[in-house]
């Protein structure tokens, strides 16, 4: 039970800001490499990413602490970086072990390194206070890595504030009219759908039963059960973690054998993983896979989800950056919110009170760009 | 770890101060815009030492609400540069002008043991260090050096606080820091290259610990400090400059730097960090009637043997002992064009 120890705001900030002090995806894992630094900026802060010759990932703040020339242009010489300018090294420590043209260190030469944690098929990075960077408070994404799952999934590069991808996640009913030509149907917008809520998380249940499977569904239907035709029962079940990783349990079984009470082996049951990190007020890195519980094996099936959904999204883009440049070219106008706002809504609560707790405020400041 | 390099001004009050210890004096500012301060920041002020507007730099030992409250522990230092007999004499309700907490001593995160070095006054820049690495549940050892008891600010409270990790020395009870078995130890165990110390104290300590490091080819970068410039091989003394090119001399005062006194000379010189890390005001020797006290952290010490170059922000000439017999002050001829 949340005790209120202030009263939770009910506007929907425009530019949501967003927590310093949580795990965000700053890259899959085979960005990272040891050959050649990675620039990233997550959650505002520019780093530098690479890996150690034991494998191990390492992040640095991407600013030499001389002159502030990105590292991320220098050289990996081992297991240090190189300045590209004036050839300071730095450790995975951010610690400087070469200066040219003098025989000491000075000692206060360090650049910020950030916990890093590789889990899930991501490298994630906490740039907020280290000492609260505990592990095992990385968002459940275990599908990602899971014998029982097979997937893949992309980076999309969005010119909006992450907010606006997380609601765009917590209420599907858009799907009916962004991606009319796939996974849309009408029924979306009939279903009722149930949300709940803990402090860390947000639950949205939608079930459409004895209905048409939309094309998207008919095809993973026919990859289980080939030839399949006829009515299927289809979920929706969006499981929000804070700050921002959404996985969305969705499926669809032969209409009426039990799935909504919980038996889905006449189905085909996916996990559309997501998990957004804010680079700046108006730009995200949009981590999303699409996992599996089905002919595991079959890389062909892996190659046309990933490109079906790749699809899917490329609409969802196209809408979100409309969005965003309607939201700046109409600084006076408020949101207003749809009862099917509600699972976006207690999205925004949590990360207004994580917000609070690190006395952030919920808008981001004007002048971020 | 998140490292503010940042200097900006603001205006702060004094809270409260009281005695810690013999000659140690405990000030709690207000700031105006308060940032909390991590572990390992210090805060420069900016003080009216004899006419003149003066930066000194002091450790932050503690951070509350936020950095509303920002405690500093000041040693009033018989060879002062004018700072600490200062702040000695600041009384609550008063307004300082100060910084916001400086971060060049960012205490790491992940190593797999930690030794934190105080001497004497020094343990303000490792109060905060212990208590974050207690609270993290980390490995760490805090060794605690000074003349006598009476003078080390801290000492019941960190016993108490951090129980069987503590280690104390005190030169006046005749249990003192052995630096080469201190530092052997961490080189014999286990986890060797994994231990970082963290030093503030004497620069005499400290370049004795640097050389048992090297010593022990433990790696260098984890061997963290921090010096102020503001102890040397030998007490302050009056001393002169020379500067032939200008036909110039200067006569430096022991509460003043050569630095200070230069520019209040009206001597165009350049400078950065005024605490001899950057080199930057490094000038060439050309004579020293007695010893150079080079007190900085940029030169090397081959290099310093030398007498070829000095830090103006931080070094001083000093008979040290050595011209006991001689009533002149010492002097350094510098190669000022």
């Amino acid at each position: 039970m949340t005790v209120l120890d202030s009263p939770p705001t009910t506007a929907a900030a425009k530019i949501f800001n967003f927590p310093r002090n949580a795990w965000y995806v700053a890259a899959w894992d085979h960005e990272v490499t040891a050959k050649q630094p990675l620039a990233r900026t997550v959650a505002g802060v520019p780093l530098a990413l690479w890996r150690n010759s034991d494998g191990r990932a390492v992040a640095l703040a991407d600013a030499c602490w001389h002159r502030l020339a990105p590292l991320s242009k220098g050289k990996l010489l081992g297991d240090e970086i190189q300045c590209p300018y004036h050839g300071l090294r730095y450790n995975s420590a951010g610690r400087c072990t070469s200066m040219p043209a003098q025989e000491t260190i000075n000692p206060s030469a360090v650049v910020p390194s950030y916990p890093v944690v590789e889990r899930y098929r991501y490298v994630w990075v906490w740039v907020g206070d280290p000492d609260l960077a505990d592990p095992d408070t990385v968002p459940d994404m275990h599908q990602m890595d899971s014998p029982d799952w097979a997937g893949d999934g992309e980076t999309i590069y969005a010119p909006c504030n992450y907010q606006l991808i997380l609601d765009n996640l917590m209420d599907l009913t858009h799907e009916e009219f962004v991606h009319s030509s796939s996974i849309g149907q009408d029924e979306l917008s009939e279903a009722e759908f149930d949300v709940s809520h803990t402090d860390r998380g947000v639950t949205v249940t939608r079930w459409m039963r004895d209905i048409d499977a939309p094309p998207f569904w008919l095809k993973n239907m026919r990859d289980k059960f080939p030839g399949f035709t006829g009515k299927v029962d289809r979920w929706q079940i969006i499981h929000f973690e804070a700050p921002s990783t959404i996985r969305i349990d969705v499926g669809v079984a032969k209409a009426g054998t039990g799935a909504p009470e919980g038996d889905r082996s006449q189905g085909v049951n996916g996990f559309v993983m997501n998990t957004i990190t804010p680079e700046t007020a108006r730009t995200s890195h949009y981590f999303w896979a699409f996992m599996r519980n089905y002919r595991l094996d079959s890389q062909t099936i892996t190659t046309q989800l990933r490109q079906g959904v790749h699809g899917v999204f490329g609409e969802d883009e196209e809408m979100l950056a409309a969005q965003q440049q309607a939201i700046d070219a109409n600084p006076d106008h408020e949101f207003y919110s749809l009862n099917i706002d509600a699972g976006g809504m207690w999205v925004r609560r949590i990360l207004d009170r994580m917000l609070q707790a690190e006395g952030l405020p919920a808008a981001a400041a004007a002048a971020a760009k | 770890m998140a490292v503010n390099t940042q200097t900006w001004w603001q205006q702060g009050r004094v809270a409260e101060c009281d005695d810690l210890a013999d000659g140690v004096r405990r000030i709690v500012l207000t700031p105006d815009r308060p940032v909390h301060a991590a572990p390992g920041t210090h805060i420069d002020l900016r003080l009216d030492l004899d006419g003149h507007r003066r930066k000194r730099s002091y450790s932050v030992v503690r951070s509350e609400d936020g950095g509303r409250r920002l405690t500093l522990g000041v040693q009033l230092a018989p060879s002062s540069r004018g700072g600490s007999r200062h702040m000695h004499g600041l009384q609550a309700g008063d307004v300082v002008e100060m910084t916001g907490p400086v971060q060049s001593f960012p205490l790491g995160v992940g190593a797999d043991r930690y030794v934190l070095v105080a001497g004497g006054i020094g343990i303000t820049a490792l109060v905060a260090m212990a208590d974050t690495l207690r609270r993290r549940g980390a490995d760490y050892t805090l060794v605690l050096a000074g003349r006598s008891r009476r003078v080390m600010a801290y000492l019941d409270h960190l016993v108490e606080t951090h129980g069987d990790r503590v280690r104390v020395f005190v030169d006046d009870e005749d249990v003192r820091l052995d630096v080469a078995s201190l530092v052997g130890e961490i080189a014999d165990s286990a986890a060797a290259a994994r231990t970082e110390m963290y030093m503030c104290g004497p620069i005499r300590l400290m370049d004795a610990i640097r050389r048992a490091w090297a010593t022990h080819e433990l790696p260098g970068p984890n061997l963290r400090f921090e010096t102020f410039g503001s102890s040397g091989a030998w007490a302050a003394e009056d001393f002169v400059v020379h500067l032939p090119q200008l036909d110039r001399s200067v006569r430096v005062g022991k509460d003043s730097s050569m630095l200070d006194a230069l520019e209040d000379a009206g001597v165009d010189v350049m400078w950065d960090c005024r605490k001899g890390e950057c080199g930057i005001c490094q000038v060439k020797v050309l004579d020293v009637d007695g010893r150079i006290d080079h007190r900085d952290v940029f030169l090397s010490q081959p290099q310093k043997e030398t007498y070829a170059s000095l830090c103006l922000c931080v070094a001083r000439a000093a008979r040290g002992g050595s011209g006991s017999g001689s009533a002149d002050p010492a002097a350094v001829t510098l190669h000022l064009p």
